[in-house]
């Protein structure tokens, strides 16, 4: 019988090369902790978070149950051994929190392909095939391994894995557990989320485009990220015969370039060649 | 009130030139635009105005702010129709107030020419024959077909051309 899965997501990083802490940075609204702990109370029982000794009182740590570094042990290692001893009898999910592209998918690959008779489960890694300590399975098995692993001297959980008896998945998402380290992985990584997410729109018609569109104003929702983008997926489905060179825009009530991005909520008209007077 | 309006009753420009009047001008113009009954050759029978006005009173603003700016006129105000109107009907109404006369030309000059490029308001022709079109907006969609943007600036795209 396998043991019981309980969640655990490492969050006492020193974030040393992002300059603040990895754990608050938020994505679309939601902070990575956040993030990461409601994607492992999906698949796990239990869900914890793991803290050093001075982040307990931290006010976003603080809501979760906490599962707090040993004073001895340096890196993610030390959050592992804390979550071994907390509850030796359970299989850990550890889950670095510093994964913004991480998704339900790969988590529910983790679990199904989970063996619990190896030392742990962990993703070969897409980019170099390594395994993937902070995105895996430890079996009770795994705790008096590490342990002695790291009274030897060595704290590198990917070294850990590599030589003990871990069972390699392949990523379903390549892409689904690149960290980020640095503000301009941040930036990308934060440009792909976005693009990816869909944003509900209200756009208003007016003059010919009313005629064409068939009605003064519609709400919708659309993955088009300018208004450049939004006129020709509009134009497409309304049949619109205005070419976007002979139209304006404008974005609540003002003119907008047709690359201004777009975000939630915006009211945006086409305006067509106008004729006053 | 603001000194650019929409409006969907008749436009009275003696009542409107009564907010103009200032003891420290020497001269007032206006200008009206009327329904005129023919356009580009064909026979006109009624005219539809339509705005989006929450920006068009904005960029109208603007329009005014920058003939006080410009040519130093004391004051002036520009009232757009908008809604279904007759032949005869007038359409637009500019005036301007200033120490002399050759500000108050100017400002109404520059307001018209301006409103009439940049304000988002939309003419519908209804024609003798029962047929309607948006003026200026189906010469540009034929064109889309046929022209690529290099074209479009032989004939003026900012639609100076009627």
């Amino acid at each position: 019988m396998s043991a019981v899965l309980r969640g655990l997501v490492l969050s006492g990083g020193r974030s040393t090369r992002m300059q603040r802490d990895k754990a608050l940075l938020d994505y679309a609204g939601q902070t990575q902790l956040e993030r990461a702990v409601s994607l492992l109370q999906a698949v796990t029982d239990n869900v914890s978070v793991s803290v050093r000794p001075d982040q307990v009182d931290d006010p976003l740590r603080a809501r979760f149950a906490q599962v707090v570094d040993g004073p001895d042990v340096q890196g993610p290692a030390a959050g592992i051994l804390a979550a071994q001893q907390a509850d030796p009898t359970a299989a850990w999910l550890v889950l670095a929190c510093d994964l913004p592209m991480l998704d339900a998918t790969t988590l529910a690959v983790l679990v199904a392909g989970r063996d619990p008779s190896r030392q742990a489960t962990a993703f070969r890694s897409s980019h170099d095939g390594l395994p993937e300590p902070l995105c895996a399975i430890w079996e009770p098995a795994s705790g008096p391994a590490l342990l002695q692993f790291v009274a030897g001297g060595r704290n590198c959980p990917r070294k850990f894995l590599l030589q003990h008896d871990t069972l390699l998945l392949d990523q379903p998402n390549p892409e689904a557990l690149d960290n980020v380290n640095t503000p301009d992985e941040l930036r990308a990584a934060r440009q792909g989320l976005d693009a990816a997410a869909t944003r509900t729109l209200r756009v208003q018609y007016f003059a010919l485009l009313r005629d064409q569109a068939g009605r003064a104003e519609e709400s919708l929702s659309t993955t088009a990220t300018t208004a450049s983008e939004l006129y020709t997926e509009l134009a497409a489905r309304h049949g619109f015969t205005l070419a976007e060179g002979s139209l304006k825009v404008a974005i609540n009530t003002e003119f907008a370039n047709w690359s201004q991005p777009l975000a939630a909520g915006d009211t945006v008209v086409f305006i067509p060649p106008v004729a006053g007077g | 009130m603001s000194v650019f309006r929409f409006t969907q009753q008749a436009i009275d420009g003696t009542a409107l030139r009564q907010e103009l009047a200032d003891l420290y001008c020497g001269g007032y113009a206006s200008f009206e635009g009327w329904v005129r009954n023919h356009n580009e050759g064909h026979a006109v029978t009624r005219l539809s105005y339509e705005a989006f006005e929450p920006l068009g009173i904005k960029e109208g603003e603007r329009i005014v702010a920058e003939a006080i700016a410009r040519f130093g006129v004391t004051r002036a105000l520009c009232v757009h129709r908008v809604g279904d109107l007759q032949l005869g009907d007038v359409a637009v109404w500019v005036g301007a107030s200033a120490a002399h006369r050759d500000e108050a030309f100017k400002a109404c000059r520059f307001i018209i020419d301006e409103v009439k490029h940049r304000v988002p308001i939309w003419k519908q022709e209804h024609y003798v024959n029962g047929t309607s079109g948006w003026v200026n907006c189906e010469r540009c969609a034929a064109d889309a077909h046929t022209h690529d943007h290099a074209d479009h600036a032989d004939h003026d795209h900012g639609h100076r051309h009627l």
